[in-house]
This record gives C-alpha cells, structure tokens and sequence, in this order.
C-alpha cells in the first residue's frame, strides 16, 4: 500500500506457454483467445496484506511443523532462503511467502495423491512466513523426493518445491516451482519445458549454497524470486503529457 | 554497444499442480489443524457493510467437464469502493478470499459482500467488480478474470468498454438467480471462453 504506482506490463515472453502438448493437463486448460491486455488499475495495484500475529513459531520449519515440534520428518535436511525483489531490484518487505512440497520419497500429504511411495507421519509439507525489510525469508525443511505422474508414459516430475508469492498488489501474485542444482531430470520434465527461455527456467533452479548450510546439521539452497514492479509514476494524471 | 538497463526480469510462472490446496488450503486437502489460523477464509467478517452476496460457479475445461482441483483467489473493494487498507475502508472487510472447487461437484461458493464502484485513475469508475486468480494443474501461470454484476450499471467501465468483441462481454457478469445469488462459469477454452486478463 505505499507505493500506488501502475504496474509493469508482464513480459509474457519470460513465462511459460498456456498451451503446451507435451503437458497434457494443459491442452484442454489452456484459453484459445488473446489475453485482455490493460493498464493497472486499483484492483491490480492494492492487494491483501497479513499480520505476524497469524503465523506460529514453528510455520516455517517443515522439519516439525506437522507434529507441533514432537518429532521431525526423514529426509535430507535443508536450508531454502532467498530474497523477495521487484524488477526494479528493490526488497519486497512483509510479504507472505508459501510453500508445499512432497516428503522425502515423493509423496504429497494430500486426499488425492495414491503413489506408493509411504507418508512420513511426521512430516505435512507446507510451511509459511513473511519476508523481513531486506525481502529475505528462509523455510527449514527436508529436500523432497522425484515421483512419478500420469502424463506421457514414464513421465517423473524433478525434485522441487511449490512457491507461492504475494507482492504488495493483487497483480503481482506469482506461483511458480524451486528446482535443484543438478537434478537430471529437469531436462526431460514437460512442466520445466512450458518456459520456452533457458536462462528463465535456470533462474527457478536454485544452487547448493554451502555458505548458508550448518555443519552437522543441514545444507543449503537459495531461491531468489522477482516479482513485478511498479512504473515510475511522476509523469501521472497530467493529460498535456510530459 | 550501450548501457545495460539495470532491471531484473519477473521469475517464471509454473503450474501450481494437483495439490495446491496442501500449502494453501490446508484443511480443503484433508490436513485441518495444519496452521492455527488459515488465510483468506473469508473475505468478510461479522458486521461488514452492504449486501452480503454468493457467487455459485464452475470451472470448465475445454471438453465441458468442470475442474474439481481449480483453486480460486478473490480480491475486491468494500461496499463503498474502498480497498482494505485505504483510509476510511471498512475494517470488517479483509478483501481478500480463497475457495476450492468442490471435489466431488466441481462447484464453488464465493460468500461476500458486494463492492462499490471503484475509481480509476484518469477520472471513470469502474462498475461493481470482483477480481479473480484461477490456479490449477494444467494453467502454467494463473490466469486473471473479474466478476460483474448482471443487476448493475456497467456502462461505461473501463475495462468492460476494452472488450471488441461485445458478446464476450457477457461471459464477465454473474447472473442472478436469486436474492444475494448469482451464478458466475468459468469456461477456461472454446464456446463461451471466458475473457482473461493481463494487467
């Protein structure tokens, strides 16, 4: 809310196609007819905001949050930190930053998921927190397993963790995936492939960070994530124009 | 050679995939008790001014078969025009919803206050409107929509006006099938698409 400027357009050409064969589910998901494209208006430049009094202490810590600090789930123990910025390379403050994931053998803690794989009855896979001044967050979890999905007929999805971002504005909400730093199936996943720009799907694949892990304890990933910013705005509301 | 702009690009969109609902709707995925207090519950609170309303709807895909793993954010104005968060808005509206398709029907259920007009920023208004964010397996980055009202003046709105093809209009505004009631479909592809949005 401090900031009221218009939004910049979305470059759609940094983000993936609607319509992509090879991922099936999209084929009949996908609109036929052009987007309504508009300038920002108040609907787009104003959104929710959360208070710290809604999160608890441990909604960010995977690693026990399922049993209340009881017990922590199996699995690869990892820091993922990162920051929030605009495209304008400002920090993203006091936004809400939510992830979800599969356990360590690739099974999701969800009604609908029938994969073999076991439930970790200590692990839940979601977790929560909002970013400091700097737009920096940080989410202890276990690092999740690959599995296999109904696509083609030996599709597996990479090893990766669901992200989703707020911003400021309701225009800036953003859901995108976190993938490892030399996971080989990257490559062969269709999901990755609807971004038709390598270096925008390399920008979703985070590094091990060794600076950021804690010996005998856990290592380290970052994921930075840049949402939209907003235009200059000293121009506005003069219709003679600059 | 010239200068390098000194911008970052927006990160890349990717499905929110089948199971969006354990990180954001938890007790929706069968993990009630997960957080002591969900988000975006409700988008109103006991008390909030003006009429409360509810949207009935669908999700369909191009085949006609209604999406039962569509999640839905809603943003809008209280019953004055005003956002949360601007002076004078009312406290009991928070704005902000998220609601699921059901599993088993594919329908949904908006309960909320109707908003007000909303000004815009060269001097119009836009008519009484509800912004929609539709995620789901299969759309690899959210799509936008807004909900209008079939029992208000919508001439005149800005964004409605942009629309060239005037029957396509139609597919932004909730019908009323009762008092408070209205039905709002989604049609993501083919006859009746729903108009999307990039703003």
């Amino acid at each position: 809310m401090t900031d009221l400027g218009p939004l910049i357009p979305r470059n759609r050409e940094a983000h993936p196609l609607a319509y992509y064969p090879d991922y099936k589910t999209s084929v009949a998901r996908s609109p036929n007819l052009p987007l309504l494209s508009l300038e920002s208006g108040p609907s787009e430049e104003t959104g929710p905001t959360f208070g710290h009094s809604t999160f608890g202490a441990l909604d960010n810590n995977l690693i026990l949050n399922w049993t209340k600090g009881a017990a922590p789930a199996v699995g690869e123990r990892i820091l993922m930190h990162g920051r929030v910025l605009d495209e304008n390379a400002r920090p993203v403050p006091n936004t809400l930053v939510e992830i979800w994931q599969a356990n360590a053998g690739g099974r999701y803690r969800h009604k609908k998921d029938s994969y073999l794989a076991p439930l970790d009855p200590n692990f839940g896979g979601c977790g929560r927190t909002l970013t400091d001044d700097e737009g920096r967050y940080q989410f202890l979890t276990i690092r999740p397993g690959a599995y296999p999905w109904p696509n083609r007929g030996n599709d597996w999805r990479p090893m990766h963790i669901h992200v989703s971002v707020f911003g400021h504005s309701f225009g800036q909400r953003l859901i995108t995936q976190m993938y490892f730093q030399g996971d080989p199936l990257i490559p062969l996943c269709p999901i990755a492939a609807t971004i038709r720009d390598r270096s925008q799907l390399d920008r979703l694949v985070a590094p091990l960070d060794m600076a950021h892990s804690r010996p005998l304890d856990y290592l380290a990933y970052k994921f930075d994530i840049v949402l939209r910013g907003r235009r200059q705005s000293m121009f506005e509301n003069k219709p003679e124009g600059m | 050679m010239v200068q390098p702009l000194n911008s970052l690009t927006e990160s890349a969109s990717q499905t929110a995939g089948p199971y969006v609902h354990i990180g954001l709707m938890p007790t929706y995925a069968g993990n009630a008790g997960y957080y002591d207090q969900e988000i975006g519950v409700s988008p109103i609170a006991d008390g909030a001014m003006g009429e409360v309303i509810q949207i009935v709807g669908s999700v369909y895909d191009g085949t006609g078969w209604a999406l039962r793993d569509a999640l839905i954010e809603s943003w809008q104005a209280d019953s004055a025009g005003r956002f949360p968060g601007q002076d004078g808005a009312d406290p009991a509206v928070s704005g902000h919803c998220r609601f699921a398709a059901d599993a088993v029907t594919g329908e949904f259920t908006l309960r909320t206050v109707k908003p007000g007009r909303v000004p815009s920023r060269h001097g119009r208004a836009f008519a009484p409107h509800i912004s929609l964010w539709i995620v789901a397996r299969g759309i690899n980055t959210g799509l936008q929509t807004r909900i209008y009202f079939e029992d208000e003046d919508n001439t005149g709105d800005p964004l409605l006006a942009r629309i060239e093809q005037r029957p396509r209009a139609d597919t932004l505004i909730a019908k009323k099938t009762g008092d408070g009631a209205y039905r709002f479909d989604i049609r993501l592809q083919g006859d009746g698409e729903t108009v999307f949005l990039d703003i």
